[in-house]
């Protein structure tokens, strides 16, 4: 009997000691986020918390809903996991709330380089870093002996290659999806090629420039190496290709080619040949063609102080340097998270870092930007038009819309 | 009728006149995970203040209707004014948003349209012809198109005429082109989306002209025949005159829904070959930043343009009603 009592009260300690560990909140948390596995490992984490209801709604389309969303007061979601391009819409709409005060309280564990500050106050809190880089199959590389291309020319004379020798027919990948996807592989190779998006500390468009030109020639020749449907190929229709062994050189986000040949029923060839190197540059230019990322939470303005705190505690509870131990949560992003180790998979988002890739830019009108590149940038790709066309069309809707919206 | 048609459409119309304030511009320190910079941001205070004192925006009245997102007058101006031949003048017009996304939607309404009022036909024909004892599972299996959900319907197509699917595989074999690909072309495209169209409307115009043939008088049928009338006289005679306000009927609701196609766009991801209007007012409430007044022109155009579209037709039910009158 006495050695049954030590042992449950040897168990309560063990408990209380876990519970003290653990997450406690007593308000209402609510995540809206994008839905790869790094971030559904956060929403997880986030669930842990105890005392109050945690609910997540991780969707691709999370960038629709969650400025409708937070606008309401109070709003539907306390907390918006996202990234530098799209905490832009969430600063212009005014409902994300300054962290400075919940960080001092409630973040001892988080590093300063996860404070995203912005005109000196605390706006999220990133966890992850992210970048497009090259990925490719070492064995096809090797067979027709080339090393893994530095350069977009390297690519295109590596691709030739491969296609004149019989090995693939359009041995080069890419994300050309009309729309979000071909914009930001136009936003990309202008960088690589030297180009500013707007003219300098104003909203006037800047695309319609050597630059841009030099980009879209590259890009259109690249998509001679493509599968012909390219421009329906989002990064998923991409990585599709990838596994089922059709390409060999491709640009790929880094959260997705760390888990890219651990699908079921890809080829051994594929698994064993994959590898990953940095991003490349083009044009001779040295600052690589590809943009640097971050992704992070924010906590909603309209929402009670309770539910903020709780909102705050359980995600920091969800990216506390702990979560590190799984490993398969340390392999799924580059964790911006304190503890974090570079594995294998990191190469490429650390490459790019260094190299000094420009961050995608965190301007109020760049997502219209964004949005007229992906329109009007298909008719080039088709051979519809001229770059020089596609690109004044650009400009033009960029134009229209930025007018309407009162940035110009 | 007030609350749930005239106030929303009300709403839309003011919306599409309004646009946000100016905004107001500061250039703050933003330090991100990689490094600090000035960087330009909305200064929050100003505009609330904006907002505070004209919670509905700018007035621009008809601006955004004019503007190159939509009517583009000075663009079709400019166009009109430039271009040499017609030939030149339309190819401008087309790769103006709003003239793209009409020339896909009226080759599309005015093929799927009849096509779909014509095949309906013959399969209420066909149907009504066969054993009563296989009629159950027919009409079933025929209605099947219709049931199934528009995107997902769309999406099983879209996968099957990819280049490495099984319809893709099979044209790319009959044309002996191995790098035939229906997503890559333009034209092509437009047809699959067409048949896509029909394939999924198709079973709707059968529905209803089946119905109507129920109600077919067997006497009228008997009388023709002992006139003599052969099967195609029947048809052309008695059974399309029975038929005819529902042939109406199914060509309104047709104009409508194909005027307003959405769906096929989003499931072929046919964007870069055919736009709509109403794949434009998606387009403008999913970009990272979200154009409402935008959004809201597009849809007061497209209550206009069905309004349009519908009036050939209402003028001459409006006209038999009276007749019969």
């Amino acid at each position: 009997m006495f050695v049954r009592k030590l042992v449950l009260a040897g168990v309560m300690t063990v408990l209380a000691g876990a519970s003290a560990m653990a997450c406690g909140i007593n308000a209402r948390v609510s995540i809206v986020g994008n839905e790869f596995p790094a971030i559904q490992s956060v929403g997880a984490g986030a669930q842990e918390c105890k005392g109050a209801e945690v609910t997540t709604n991780l969707t691709a389309d999370h960038q629709k809903i969650n400025v409708p969303g937070m606008q309401g007061n109070p709003a539907e979601y306390t907390s918006a996991i996202i990234a530098n391009s799209s905490i832009v819409a969430l600063m212009n709409e005014d409902v994300i709330r300054p962290l400075d005060e919940l960080v001092a309280k409630h973040g001892k564990h988080l590093k300063k380089n996860q404070l995203v500050t912005i005109d000196g106050k605390v706006m999220a809190v990133a966890f992850m870093a992210n970048a497009q880089h090259l990925v490719y199959r070492a064995d096809v590389l090797k067979q027709i002996g080339v090393e893994p291309p530095k350069t977009y020319e390297d690519m295109l004379t590596a691709a030739k290659m491969i296609r004149d020798k019989g090995i693939m027919p359009n041995p080069v990948g890419g994300a050309y999806k009309a729309g979000w996807n071909l914009a930001q592989e136009f936003n990309n190779m202008f960088l690589g090629m030297g180009g500013n998006h707007f003219k300098s500390g104003s909203a006037r468009p800047n695309v319609n420039t050597e630059a841009g030109v030099k980009a879209l020639n590259m890009m259109k020749s690249l998509s001679e190496y493509m599968n012909p449907d390219f421009l329906t190929h989002d990064s998923n229709a991409t990585n599709a290709e990838f596994r089922a062994g059709n390409v060999a050189i491709m640009n790929m986000w880094g959260s997705r080619a760390a888990t890219l040949v651990t699908a079921d029923g890809v080829p051994q060839a594929v698994v064993d040949g994959f590898a990953i190197a940095g991003p490349m540059t083009a044009g001779g230019g040295s600052t690589p063609a590809s943009t640097l990322w971050w992704d992070g939470w924010t906590v909603a303005k309209n929402i009670s102080d309770a539910e903020a705190e709780a909102t705050f505690i359980a995600m920091t509870h969800a990216i506390r340097p702990e979560i590190l131990a799984d490993n398969d949560v340390a392999t799924q992003a580059v964790w911006l998270i304190d503890g974090y180790k570079p594995t294998p998979a990191a190469v490429g988002v650390f490459a790019a870092a260094e190299a000094n890739t420009i961050p995608y830019p965190m301007l109020p009108y760049m997502g219209l930007l964004h949005t007229a590149l992906g329109n009007e940038l298909a008719d080039f790709m088709q051979g519809k038009e001229s770059a020089e066309q596609a690109l004044a069309d650009v400009e033009a809707a960029y134009v229209a819309a930025a007018k309407e919206k009162g940035f110009l | 009728m007030l609350l749930f048609i005239a106030m929303p459409i009300v709403s839309v119309i003011v919306q599409s006149m309004f646009t946000p304030h100016e905004a107001v511009f500061l250039t703050v320190e933003t330090c991100t995970p990689f490094k600090c910079t000035e960087e330009t941001t909305i200064d929050q205070e100003a505009t609330a203040a904006l907002r505070a004192e004209q919670p509905l925006g700018r007035f621009v009245g008809l601006d955004i209707y004019l503007d190159r997102g939509h009517l583009a007058i000075s663009e079709v101006g400019e166009a009109w004014a430039t271009s040499q031949s017609w030939s030149e003048f339309l190819a401008s017009l087309v790769n103006l948003p709003f003239y793209r996304a009409m020339s896909f939607t009226l080759v599309f309404i005015f093929t799927v349209t009849p096509i779909v009022i014509v095949i309906g036909l013959l399969i209420a024909l066909a149907v009504n012809s066969i054993y009563a004892s296989l009629r159950g599972v027919v009409i079933f299996f025929s209605l099947l198109p219709f049931v199934i959900t528009p995107l997902i319907g769309a999406l099983v197509l879209y996968w099957m005429i990819d280049s490495r699917g099984i319809l893709g595989n099979l044209l790319q074999w009959m044309a002996g082109d191995p790098s035939l690909s229906l997503k890559a072309s333009t034209g092509l495209m437009w047809v699959s989306l067409i048949v896509y169209g029909i394939w999924h409307a198709a079973p709707f115009a059968f529905v209803i002209f089946y119905a109507g043939l129920q109600t077919l008088p067997k006497d009228q049928m008997e009388a023709a025949q002992i006139d003599g009338a052969s099967r195609i006289q029947r048809v052309r005679y008695v059974i399309l005159p029975h038929l005819m306000p529902l042939v109406t009927f199914v060509t309104l609701i047709q104009l409508m829904d194909n005027f307003r196609v959405f769906e096929p766009i989003i499931g072929f991801n046919a964007e870069a070959h055919a736009t709509s209007l109403s794949w434009a007012i998606f387009n403008d409430l999913g970009g990272e930043t979200r154009q409402l007044s935008s959004a809201a022109t597009t849809s007061v155009i497209t209550i206009i343009g069905v309004a349009i579209l519908l009036t050939p037709v209402l003028i001459r039910t409006w006209r038999d009603f009276r007749e019969k009158v």
